[in-house]
This record gives C-alpha cells, sequence and structure tokens, in this order.
C-alpha cells in the first residue's frame, strides 16, 4: 500500500518536473527570441553608422556590388525571361476565350511589375546572393578573421559587412528591374511570337494600362523593401553564427528561410497597403 | 588588494600591462580565480600553462574582446574593460595580437593581408606601403611568398604572415599566440631569434603564450605560469628552474604525473565507464 503510493507520488513529482521543464524551456526560448531580435535591430544601427565610412571608400563597395549583383544577374535574368514566357502562355489560354488576347501585354506587364518581378527576385536574391553573404560572413567569424581585425583595431561592421549591407541593397531593386524587363520581353516572344498576338496591341496597351506611379513605382518600393531586409537578415545570420562548420551551414539556411518568409510576409503587407484601396 | 600588488616584482620597473585579482568565468566553468599578473615594459614575458587554462583567453581579456567577471585590467595606464570604443580602438593600433589559428583575411594575398593594417590606418603612399610590406615579410623569411593566397600557405607559414601582419604598425606590444607551433626547427629557431630581436630592437613590450617551454625560457625575461585559475608560479627562467614548487617543476619538465592535471575536470574514470 504504501509502497504503492510512494511510487505514484513519484510519478507525480515526476511529471510536474517535466512540466515545469517545459514551461521553464519555453521562457528561454521566448526570451531568447526578444534577445535575439534586439540584437537584430541593434546591429541595424551600427551598420547604418558604419555607412558613411563605405560611400568615402567606393572601392570596397564596388568588389561587393559585384559579386553581390553582377554575379546575380544570370539566374535574375534567365528566371525572368522563363517567368515572362509562362506568364504569356497561362494568359493567353484564359483571354482568348474572352476574345481578349490583345490585352496579353498588360496582364504580363501587370503580374511583372507588381508582384511577381519584386517578389521572384527577392526569393531568388536571398538564395544566390544572401546564403552566400551569410556563408562569407560566418566562415570569416569561424576563422576568426572577424575578431582579429578588431584586434587590428578595424571594426568588421564597417569594413566588412556595411560594404555587404549597401551592395544587397542597392543591387536588389537593380535585379528586379531587370527581371520585370526581360521578364516582359519573354510574354513578348511567346505572346507576339508564338501565339500571334498583335505587336502593336501587345505594346500600346501596355503603355496605356500600365500607370507609372501606381503600377512601376510601388513594385519598386516592393523590391527596396525585400533588397534591405533580406539582405540585413543575411549579414545578421553570418555575423550572428555560431563559430562552427555546422554553425555556418545553419546560419546560410536560417538566412535564405527568413528572407524568403520575410519576403513573402512583407509583400502581402504592402500589396496591402499600396494596392488595396 | 595592495599586499598582493607589492608581492608581484617582476624584473623590470615600469609595467605596462598590470592584471589585479581577474575573475572570469564561461557558463560554470571558472576560468580565471584572482589573477595578478604584470607585464613590464620593453620586456619578454611568457605565458605558460596546460592546454585548456586560458592563455588565449588571457590575451583576449588584455585585448578588450573579453571583458573580466571581476578584478581590473590595466594597459599603458588605461582600464581596457572602461574604455570606450574609440578609445579601445586607439589603443588597440598600439597592440599586435599573434592569433593562434593566424587569422589571415582568406581573400587577400599574402602581401595585401600586412598591408591591410597600413592601408587602413595610415595615409602612406603605395610604394611605402610596398617598402614596409616587404621588409616585414623578409624579416620572418616569406618575402617570396607574397603574392599567394593564405588558401596556400602552411600553417607554419601561415602564423608567420600573421606575425608580420602583427608587427607591420610597429606597435609598443605583441601577444604571441603560441608562435611556435608548426615550425619546423629551422623556422622554429629563426622565429625565436625574430621575437627576441623585435623585442630588443624595436623596444616593444612582448607577451608569448607558448607551450614550448625549452624555446620560450630561453628568450623570456620573466615566466608566469597559469593553472586552474591561478598564477602558480613566477620568475626568470632560470629561478623558475630551480623552484621547488612541485607542480611548476612538472610543468617545466613536461612530466605527465604530478599535482598539475592533464585531464580536462572529468567524474571519476571507472565510474564512468561502467555508468552506461
Ligand atoms: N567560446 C568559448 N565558449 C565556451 N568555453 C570556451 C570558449 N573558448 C574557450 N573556452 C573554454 O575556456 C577554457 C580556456 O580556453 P583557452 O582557449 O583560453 O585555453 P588555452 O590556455 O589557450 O589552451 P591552448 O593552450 O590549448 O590554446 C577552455 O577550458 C575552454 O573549454
Ligand atoms: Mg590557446
Amino acid at each position: 500500500m504504501a509502497l504503492s503510493r510512494s511510487i505514484t507520488l513519484r510519478r507525480i513529482i515526476r511529471k510536474t518536473c517535466w512540466m515545469l521543464e517545459l514551461i521553464r524551456g519555453l521562457g528561454r526560448s521566448g526570451f531568447g527570441f526578444f534577445e535575439t531580435l534586439g540584437r537584430f535591430n541593434l546591429f541595424l544601427l551600427k551598420i547604418l553608422v558604419g555607412i558613411p565610412a563605405v560611400l568615402v571608400r567606393p572601392r570596397l563597395l564596388i568588389a561587393q556590388l559585384f559579386s553581390v549583383g553582377v554575379l546575380s544577374l544570370p539566374i535574375i535574368v534567365v528566371s525572368g525571361v522563363f517567368v515572362g514566357m509562362v506568364l504569356a502562355l497561362q494568359g493567353y489560354n484564359t483571354l482568348v476565350d474572352f476574345g481578349a488576347e490583345e490585352s496579353l501585354g498588360v496582364v504580363v506587364a501587370l503580374s511583372i511589375v507588381r508582384e511577381l518581378g519584386p517578389v521572384v527576385t527577392g526569393l531568388l536574391f536571398a538564395g544566390r546572393a544572401g546564403s552566400a553573404l551569410t556563408a562569407e560572413i560566418g566562415l570569416m567569424k569561424a576563422t576568426e578573421q572577424l575578431a582579429g581585425m578588431e584586434m587590428m583595431a578595424v571594426d568588421p561592421i564597417h569594413r566588412v559587412i556595411a560594404p555587404r549591407f549597401l551592395a544587397g541593397f542597392i543591387s536588389m531593386p537593380l535585379l528586379a528591374a531587370m527581371f520585370s524587363a526581360v521578364g516582359i520581353y519573354g510574354g513578348y516572344f511567346v505572346g507576339v511570337g508564338l501565339l500571334g498576338v498583335d505587336e502593336g496591341a501587345y505594346w500600346s496597351q501596355m503603355q496605356s494600362k500600365v500607370d507609372l506611379y501606381n503600377d512601376v513605382f510601388n513594385g519598386v518600393i516592393k523590391s527596396v523593401v525585400f533588397g534591405f531586409v533580406a539582405t540585413w537578415i543575411a549579414v545578421f545570420e553570418g555575423y550572428d553564427t555560431v563559430p562552427t562548420s555546422e554553425g555556418v551551414g545553419r546560419s546560410t539556411t536560417r538566412s535564405v528561410v527568413y528572407a524568403a518568409f520575410a519576403v513573402l510576409g512583407l509583400d502581402f503587407v504592402l500589396t496591402a497597403l499600396m494596392f488595396g484601396d | 588588494m595592495q599586499s598582493s600588488a607589492e608581492m608581484i616584482t617582476p624584473v623590470g620597473s615600469e609595467t605596462l600591462v598590470k592584471i589585479r585579482n581577474l575573475h572570469y568565468a564561461r557558463g560554470d566553468r571558472v576560468i580565471f580565480d584572482g589573477v595578478d599578473l604584470d607585464i613590464p615594459r620593453g620586456k619578454l614575458t611568457a605565458i605558460m600553462g596546460p592546454s585548456g587554462t586560458g592563455k588565449t583567453t588571457l590575451l583576449s581579456l588584455i585585448g578588450g574582446q573579453l571583458a573580466p567577471d571581476r578584478g581590473s585590467i590595466e594597459v599603458d595606464g588605461q582600464q581596457v574593460q572602461e574604455l570606450g570604443r574609440t578609445a579601445l580602438y586607439r589603443l588597440r593600433r598600439r597592440m599586435g595580437m599573434l592569433f593562434q589559428s593566424g587569422a589571415l583575411l582568406t581573400d587577400l594575398t599574402v602581401f595585401d593581408n600586412v598591408a591591410f593594417p597600413l592601408r587602413e590606418h595610415t595615409d602612406l603612399p603605395e610604394s611605402m606601403v610596398r617598402d614596409l610590406v616587404l621588409m616585414k615579410l623578409q624579416a620572418v623569411g616569406l618575402r617570396g611568398a607574397r603574392d599567394l593566397q593564405p588558401s596556400e600557405l602552411s600553417g607554419g607559414m601561415a602564423r608567420r604572415v600573421a606575425l608580420a601582419r602583427a608587427i607591420a604598425l610597429d606597435p609598443m606590444m605583441i601577444m604571441y599566440d603560441e608562435p611556435f607551433t608548426g615550425q619546423d626547427p629551422i623556422s622554429m629557431g629563426a622565429l625565436v631569434q625574430l621575437i627576441r630581436l623585435l623585442n630588443d630592437a624595436l623596444g616593444l613590450t612582448s607577451i608569448v603564450v607558448s607551450h614550448d617551454v625549452q624555446e620560450t625560457a630561453a628568450i623570456a625575461d620573466y615566466i608566469y605560469v597559469i593553472s586552474g585559475g591561478k598564477v602558480i608560479g613566477q620568475g626568470t627562467p632560470d629561478t623558475l628552474a630551480k623552484t621547488d614548487s612541485a607542480r611548476v617543476q612538472q610543468f617545466m619538465q613536461g612530466l605527465p604525473d604530478g599535482p598539475v592535471p592533464f585531464h580536462y575536470p572529468a567524474p571519476d574514470y571507472t565510474e564512468d565507464l561502467l555508468d552506461a
């Protein structure tokens, strides 16, 4: 009797301990989350302080513009062409039912300029340039290069992070613009070249229906925001990495996943703000 | 406090680095438990101790990359942990540090690595940067390797390049973290000489962290032996060699068995094995 009671008691204690442990773990991870969030924001502040120094030494920036921007061009251009071609195919199939295939140019241009250009470029940018930035910075941390710089009285945030951040911020809108431009040509190639839409209609309808401020400009705003956030996440994940090979691998994954979430989430918010009256 | 400061009487009078009652812990593991240490100006001071006692940590604390939990670290009259960013960076410009791993910048050539601090901190014309870099590389015997990438260097070579970079700005003090590991006997001999020569010719202050007791004792003016979070022995190489402290003797003679544990703190071996 006494024995079974003591066993039940022990079981209860063990269960409460387990629950306490769970609550404690929840608290700890919640605390950790807000701590990371705080560091994430502080980090941005430090980067922004370092930006003027980068502008004084454009050579660092140019090197990064090359590796972040120029080297991302091929994937952006190729994707843009295909997205435009697919849009034209899909759009044509729907429009032709209503006898409105003349409007294909508008459909392609609006979809790309307002939505797909910034979003797909943002996702590709996070995958191509963001992951590279995270891995590079993370590896520099793991091999003590950042610590070494600090000991040489060179602030790694100014010397390493700020030029990369600025390069990402500048490159992303340009890449998105490039994506949109080639996408529209991709649509032209399929719509006019293969499906026989009237060339004049493709361009003139586009010209009259796509508004510079409402469509193009809003798309540009999106791409600027996505570039800012995706690069910010990428450099932070790299700088904040656990300095081991596994840590760098994890940060790189996190960088891409978080940036993708951020791009898609912000896309919804921005669309609601700009296009939903 | 005061009495412990008076107990320490290293050779030379003026101290460049003054560490008092240093406490530092990483999580639950106490690394320093009340360390007092003086680095005299213009001398070569060696810091020795078993692997994992916190020698690298000590250098990071002196360089202001870590902050002590308690106690004070004073470099050239300034409390390192109280310095603001600008002042700390100004101080670091006068400190060279040779990292255990070398820590070369992998996207720059050997030449550009050594030129890095010069280009960051001075406005010297490129021709003068070139001369200075070649002089430093010549000193470590790697002038011919100037165009190599760090990935093309061996571990020992990388460390010598890092040494050239650490002395590029002619600092007032250099901290060497294990400069001799991975060196063949020839470059080891050359490095030992070079470190001593730099100290004497440039009048700098050197802190050498090393396991190589013979080599280090041959060039050091003063030696601290750290173990278990405390300074367990100090003195000139001669006095240390004759010390009657068993722990210091064990370390100086490299005996595996003795009062200084070879093992990282662990539960009992037998129990650990049986504890399936
Ligand atoms: N980043 C870290 N996080 C947690 N503990 C650490 C970290 N770095 C070092 N330690 C711990 O601090 C202690 C001292 O490390 P340190 O690198 O200073 O030793 P060391 O004396 O330089 O050893 P060695 O001679 O092998 O280089 C070690 O026991 C190690 O476990
Ligand atoms: Mg070490």
